[in-house]
Order: structure tokens, then C-alpha cells, then sequence
């Protein structure tokens, strides 16, 4: 394994984080899909009521 | 540590491919029958020989949503066990067999009692209608047989900690077992009202079962039966298809992460399948609701970490922009084309999924047809198309082909079929059920209502979708057949992920089984033990059987 | 364990969306009495039509624009098979079945519960839409059960 001497003292790896925008965006139109659909049918409910 | 030379060792691989070879058998005969279904219920097609519609309907759904799964996903795991903790031992191996022996004999045994017409009771047999004691006794085989592989299973799990303390297992290891530890805690639900009600009701040592327990040991079972499926196909995606396509797995630690939050959210929830019942009280349907919303979560966790395997692997080759990335996948093989469609399909499917559980609107959906499209869409889309991506790579590895361009390209016009059959099958199903279309019925016009009568175009719909994936039916008979026995020898990889560079060390945690299991089992008992107890003590006389088919 | 930022934000988004929905369909249910149908009462499967209400099944006036309707379900039928019910009357349909689990479902309406023997299910609907309904069994309960079937009719004062 790679062994690394740090003289700094330890910080979490949070350098470089990956770019995740595009499922950042991908994830958040499933989940306006779920939202839409749910609501969808809880109108459809209330309307029956 | 392994190279993509690792082959599956060839008695293990007999284990295997015996386990694929009845799954597909099945899918051939399951998928003829639903063929028949959709004809007969656009009303301008009746069965032959006076064979009844609730016949072809058992065979359906015990063929596709019990044999069919429950046989490839054992054979696929075993396959899984042997690649990434070393070649099955004599003993387990052995042990194995004996499984399958159990599992495809019981298979026989109930297949024969529904096609003489002795057991059309439909996949979840609910009491008081009585099937010959055989349908019932044939089942016990499976699970049986199911258990035995399950404990090979972790014997061999076992031995691979043993030899290696202090280390986190191999990925798709760790979620096999994780898999069975959730079946064979879920599956005592169904074991218990098969063994102590419904086979000495059949038999006629008792004379009356109390339905609604009965019920609620089945749907005990039923639920986390639907994960049972479910999970292979996200072990397939998590650690096998980033290797497909050339790229790294996000998170080791967050996919296992996700497995225990399946196991522990996964069993406690089957009032949901019962929340218009009478005999159970509200409050314990919501706080059943309530924990289904729960095993939503890890299924978020899955959807994000999927895209962003994706995204990391197109921007590593260059890509940029929103969605750049998507354009460097590699949609020309199906081993990644399949089981990314599965994926695409689980939004739709997931969200009805939200819908069937929530307390209230679930009246808007019982029984109705649109709970058929729903599972179309999550088990016969998302889980059967990943396990068809997966066998186009399994099979030839364990059989030493590999598979030609011509059968890939089929492959991807077999995916193409199936949605496209899917498409029109599930979203006509979906808008049926609004309008209030019963589910598990043979074709009615009810008396020529008017409403009913609106619902014929969409089981039209629903025919030409059925029969778009019976062409996609017998596609990958022809491609599996061609990867069994036809295809030119050579060496296929079996692919396995390895972890991104910035991802951290998976931490031990989750191997703490008791710790797990045990969080399990208090979530079943807060969920079940009252009103369950409740149940008994309130009971009202019982019920005998009836024959009415 | 660390968690990329937009996980994170995913998450809390995801997570929250689903409590919002479970608070709405636990205040619907609690508070504003929307619960599925969950009645607790128990009856003799073979003694049900001689168990009030069922050995009287039909329309039961019990105040100003207020009915039960008693319906006895079996293999393959409903008695009554049809009903009329003026608009805008709050109706209590209570069902019982006299031999195995059949479904009550009246088509395009909330009104959708199971029936099982031992117990009498009941759900409350106000029918403020005229028209004529389907009733339909969406439970398999045997080889009549796609002919299982009854009318309501919602009709003008």
C-alpha cells in the first residue's frame, strides 16, 4: 500500500470533492417525479372524498 | 488482487447454471401464460378446452414471481460466492445441490397440482379458498431447499472470515448474505401459516384456519419477498456494472449501508399490503406506513450513487457539462444497456410504489390494475432486465463461451422490445386502475356497465403490450439458448467492480450481524406483536375450505 | 463516513419529501378522520344472515340525508345487487361475507375495502356525484369471480 507523510496535521479528505452536478440534477427529477406523481394521485383522492 | 482472468470454478458454475437453466424455463412457460392472459382479457380471445383463466393466472404468478426469481437469484448468488470468496467447499457445494434438488422438486410437485386444475388459488393462495394439500406441500420444498442454500451460503461466508480476520468481505459476498439472512427471516412467516395452517387444513386434520392470521403471516413474508428480488438486481448494479462499463464504484461503505438499511426497514411493513382490511387497527397500518416510507431511503441512497458512478466515469473520459456524460456510456453492450433500462424504469416504479403505500390513497389503488402495472414495472422490468444483462455476461463465463456481436445486438433490440411491450402494458395498466379496473380478473363487462366498458380499450392496450414482450420472451430464449449451448468457446469475464481511489475504507460495522439482526427483530415485534396477538385473541370463528374454481 | 455534499443535499431533500407526505396522510387520518376502512367488529361466517344488520340487507334510513347500507356478500353475488341513494347522503356501507375474502369496490370512488369472514368491514362515503356506479369483487374469490358484480345509483332528491 502507498504510504503518504503528512507533516500537516490530518484533515478529512474533503480537497477535492468529484463534480457531481449532473446527478445532483438527475436525482432531483426523480425526485419531482415522485412528488408529482404522489400528489397527482392524492388530488385524485381528496377529489373523491 | 484478482485480475479479470478469475474464472468461476467449473463444478461451482454446474451449481449455477443448473439454478439459471429452471429459471428460464420458467420465464418460457410463466410468459406464455401471460400471453394467454392479456388475449383473453381484451375479450376477443377465449382459452381452449374450457381451461380457466384462474388456472393460467396461478401458473403466471407462481411460474414469474416465485420460481423464476427465487431460482436465479440463488444460482447467480452461488456464482457471486464462488468468484469473489474463493471455490465453494465439497461439503457446501454439496449441500447446494441438495437445495436445488429440493427447490425444482417442489416446483414440480406444486406446478402439477395447479395445471390439473387442483390449485387455482393465485400466487399468494389466501385462505379460505383450499388447494389440494400438494400445492401447499410443494411450496415447503422450495423454501426448504432455499433455506439449505442459505446456510451453504453463509457456512461458506464463514470460512472465508475465518481465513482472513480483521478484514471487511468481498462486496458482493457481503450482500449475498445479507440477502438470505433477509429471506430466511422473512420467509418464517409464510413457513409458519403453510406448516401450522394450511397444510393440516388441507389435509383435514383441522377443520378451520383463521383467515386474517393467515394472511398477515403471508404478507409478513410477501413484502420483503419483493426486496429478495430486488436486491440481487442493486448487487448487480453496485458491484458489478461499473466494472462493465469501465469505471469505479462510488461507495463500497454506502452500498453496504444500504443493504442493512434494506434488511432492517424491509420486514416490518406488510400492513401495507393490508391496509384496507378489516381486524387490524389504523394506527398500527400507519406506523406499518411509517416504516415503508423508511425503505424508501436506501433506495435513494442507490439512485444517487448509480448517477454518480456514471458521471464520475464520463468526466474521467473527458466529458463535460450537465450531462455530458451520459453520451459516454456504453450503450452498444447489453450488459450495460439492460440493466441501465431497469434502472430508468424504477422511477416510475418506485413512485407507484409511494402511492400503493400510502394509508389513505391506497383505497384510490387496491386491486385495482394499476398495482399489476406497478409490479411490471419493478419486478418484470427493473429486476428481470438486470438479470438478463447479467446473464449475458454469467452465462457464457460459467459455460465457456462468449458471446458473439450478433447475439449482443439482439440483446440490445430485446431490451428495445421489452419496453417498448412494457410501455404500453404498464402505463395502460396504471390508467385503468384509476378508473377503478379490478386486478386478477378474467375478461367482464360487468353487466355491460358503462364504467367497465371504458376500461376495454385499455385492456387492448394492455394486449399489445403483452404480446411485444412475448416477442421479447422468446429474444432471450434465443439469446440465453445461443449462450448455454451454441455460442464459440472462449473466455467471458465476470465482471466485478473495484472501489474509486477517493472512496474511504469500508468500516467492519456492517458485518456486526447480531447487531443488525437483532435491530431487525425489534422493529418486527414493536410492529407485529400487538396487533398480531390482538388478532388471535380477538379472533372470530374460523373458516373451512372452499373449492369455488 | 463521509457523504459528498450533494448526497447530502439529495437526501435531506428525499427525506424530507417523505415526511411531508407522512405528516399529511397521518393528519388526514387523525385528525381529520380519513382512515382506511379498519372496522374491528367480528361475526359468524356461517351465521350471517342471521346477525343484524345482515338479515335485513339493503338501504337503512338512520337520519336526515344519513343511510347504512348492509350488503351481504358470497360466491358470486351481492344482496342487494343494486341500490338507489339519493345525492348528497352520507352513507355507512357495511359488508360481511358468508364464505370466502371477496372485495367491495365501488368504481372511480374511495370506496374500496376487503371482506373477509369473520369480520364486517364499514366505510363511510358521502356521494355528492350523480350517476350510476359499478360495484365490483377485486378480490379472486373462485371461477364467478369476474361476474361478481352490483349498481349504485346516486339520483337527484
Amino acid at each position: 500500500m502507498k504510504t503518504q507523510l503528512n507533516t500537516n496535521t490530518p484533515k478529512t479528505k474533503v480537497e477535492k470533492e468529484p463534480a457531481l452536478k449532473g446527478t445532483l440534477a438527475s436525482v432531483l427529477f426523480l425526485g419531482f417525479f415522485l412528488i408529482f406523481t404522489w400528489v397527482s394521485v392524492y388530488f385524485l383522492f381528496l377529489n373523491r372524498l | 488482487m484478482m485480475n479479470g482472468t478469475w474464472k468461476v470454478d467449473a463444478r461451482d458454475g454446474k451449481l449455477a447454471m443448473a439454478h439459471i437453466y429452471v429459471a428460464f424455463v420458467a420465464l418460457a412457460l410463466g410468459g406464455l401464460a401471460g400471453l394467454l392472459q392479456v388475449l383473453v382479457r381484451s375479450g376477443k380471445f377465449e382459452l381452449p378446452a374450457g381451461i380457466s383463466y384462474y388456472t393460467i393466472l396461478t401458473t403466471h404468478g407462481v411460474l414469474l414471481g416465485l420460481v423464476l426469481t427465487t431460482f436465479f437469484i440463488i444460482g447467480f448468488q452461488f456464482a457471486a460466492v464462488s468468484r469473489t470468496a474463493g471455490t465453494l467447499s465439497d461439503r457446501v457445494r454439496f449441500w447446494g445441490w441438495v437445495g436445488f434438488w429440493l427447490m425444482t422438486i417442489g416446483t414440480a410437485i406444486t406446478a402439477f397440482y395447479i395445471l390439473i386444475g387442483e390449485a387455482s388459488v393465485l400466487y399468494t393462495f389466501y385462505a379460505p379458498l383450499q388447494a389440494h394439500a400438494g400445492f401447499y406441500i410443494g411450496l415447503t420444498l422450495v423454501v426448504v431447499g432455499s433455506w439449505i442454500s442459505g446456510f451453504a451460503m453463509f457456512a461458506h461466508y464463514a470460512k472465508w472470515k475465518k481465513a482472513h480476520p480483521g478484514q471487511v468481505s468481498p462486496l458482493l459476498t457481503f450482500m449475498s448474505v445479507v440477502n438470505m439472512i433477509l429471506w430466511l427471516i422473512c420467509s418464517l412467516g409464510v413457513a409458519a401459516t403453510v406448516l401450522f395452517q394450511l397444510i393440516p387444513w388441507s389435509l383435514g386434520y383441522v377443520d378451520r384456519i383463521n383467515v386474517l392470521v393467515s394472511r398477515t403471516l403471508f404478507w409478513y413474508f410477501g413484502h420483503p419477498l419483493v426486496y429478495f428480488w430486488l436486491l440481487p438486481a442493486y448487487m448487480i448494479w453496485y458491484a458489478i456494472i461499473p466494472k462493465i462499463i469501465g469505471g469505479k464504484m462510488f461507495s463500497d461503505s454506502l452500498a453496504r449501508m444500504s443493504f442493512i438499511l434494506f434488511l432492517i426497514f424491509s420486514i416490518p411493513v406488510g400492513f401495507h399490503h393490508q391496509l384496507v382490511e378489516p381486524g387490524i387497527d389504523p394506527a398500527w397500518k400507519y406506523l406499518q406506513v411509517v416504516l415503508t416510507f423508511m425503505v424508501v431511503i436506501p433506495s435513494l441512497m442507490t439512485a444517487f450513487s448509480m448517477f454518480a458512478t456514471f458521471e464520475m466515469y464520463g468526466r474521467s473520459k473527458g466529458a463535460t457539462g450537465l450531462f455530458g456524460w451520459l453520451r459516454k456510456l456504453p450503450w452498444g453492450d447489453a450488459r450495460f444497456f439492460a440493466p441501465f433500462i431497469g434502472m430508468l424504469f424504477f422511477i416510475p416504479a418506485g413512485a407507484g410504489g409511494l402511492v400503493n403505500a400510502s394509508h389513505q390513497l391506497n383505497q384510490v389503488v387496491h386491486n385495482t390494475i394499476w398495482v399489476t402495472g406497478h409490479f411490471h414495472l419493478t419486478l418484470a422490468t427493473t429486476v428481470v432486465l438486470t438479470f438478463f444483462g447479467a446473464a449475458y455476461w454469467l452465462i457464457p463465463h460459467l459455460t465457456g463461451r462468449v458471446m458473439t456481436k450478433a447475439m449482443n445486438r439482439l440483446a440490445i433490440i430485446q431490451t428495445i422490445v421489452w419496453s417498448i411491450g412494457m410501455i404500453f402494458m404498464s402505463s395502460a395498466m396504471h390508467f385503468a386502475g384509476l378508473l377503478g379496473a379490478p386486478r386478477r380478473s378474467a375478461f367482464s363487462t360487468y353487466g355491460d356497465a358503462p364504467q367497465a366498458l371504458e376500461w376495454i380499450p385499455y385492456q387492448i392496450a394492455q394486449a399489445v403490450g403483452g404480446t411485444i414482450l412475448f416477442i421479447g420472451i422468446i429474444l432471450v430464449l434465443i439469446i440465453v439458448t445461443n449462450l448455454a449451448f451454441f455460442a464459440p468457446k472462449g473466455e467471458t469475464e465476470f465482471p466485478v467492480a473495484e472501489v474509486a481511489e477517493q472512496a474511504e475504507r469500508t468500516p467492519l460495522v456492517f458485518e456486526n450481524w447480531k447487531l443488525w439482526i437483532g435491530i431487525a427483530v425489534v422493529l418486527i415485534l414493536i410492529a407485529y406483536t400487538v396487533p398480531f396477538i390482538d388478532m388471535i385473541q380477538n379472533a372470530p370463528p374460523g373458516s373451512k375450505g372452499f373449492k369455488l374454481w | 463516513m463521509h457523504m459528498h455534499k450533494y448526497e447530502k443535499i439529495w437526501l435531506f431533500f428525499g427525506i424530507g419529501s417523505l415526511f411531508v407526505f407522512l405528516a399529511v396522510l397521518g393528519v388526514g387520518a387523525f385528525a381529520q378522520g380519513s382512515q382506511p376502512p379498519s372496522c374491528l367488529t367480528t361475526i359468524d361466517p356461517e351465521k350471517v344472515d342471521q346477525t343484524p344488520p345482515f338479515d335485513q340487507p339493503g338501504l337503512v334510513k338512520t337520519g336526515d340525508n344519513e343511510y347504512q347500507l348492509n350488503i351481504v356478500a358470497s360466491a358470486f353475488a351481492y344482496i342487494p345487487n343494486q341500490v338507489e341513494i339519493p345525492k348528497g347522503a352520507k352513507v355507512t356501507i357495511n359488508v360481511a361475507t358468508k364464505d370466502v375474502i371477496h372485495g367491495f369496490e365501488i368504481a372511480g370512488t374511495n370506496v374500496n375495502m376487503m371482506v373477509e369472514p369473520g369480520y364486517v368491514s364499514s366505510y363511510t362515503q358521502t356521494f355528492d356525484k350523480v350517476g350510476e356506479y359499478v360495484v365490483l369483487c377485486n378480490e379472486y374469490c373462485g371461477a364467478g369471480h369476474h361476474l361478481m358484480t352490483a349498481k349504485v345509483k346516486v339520483v337527484e332528491q
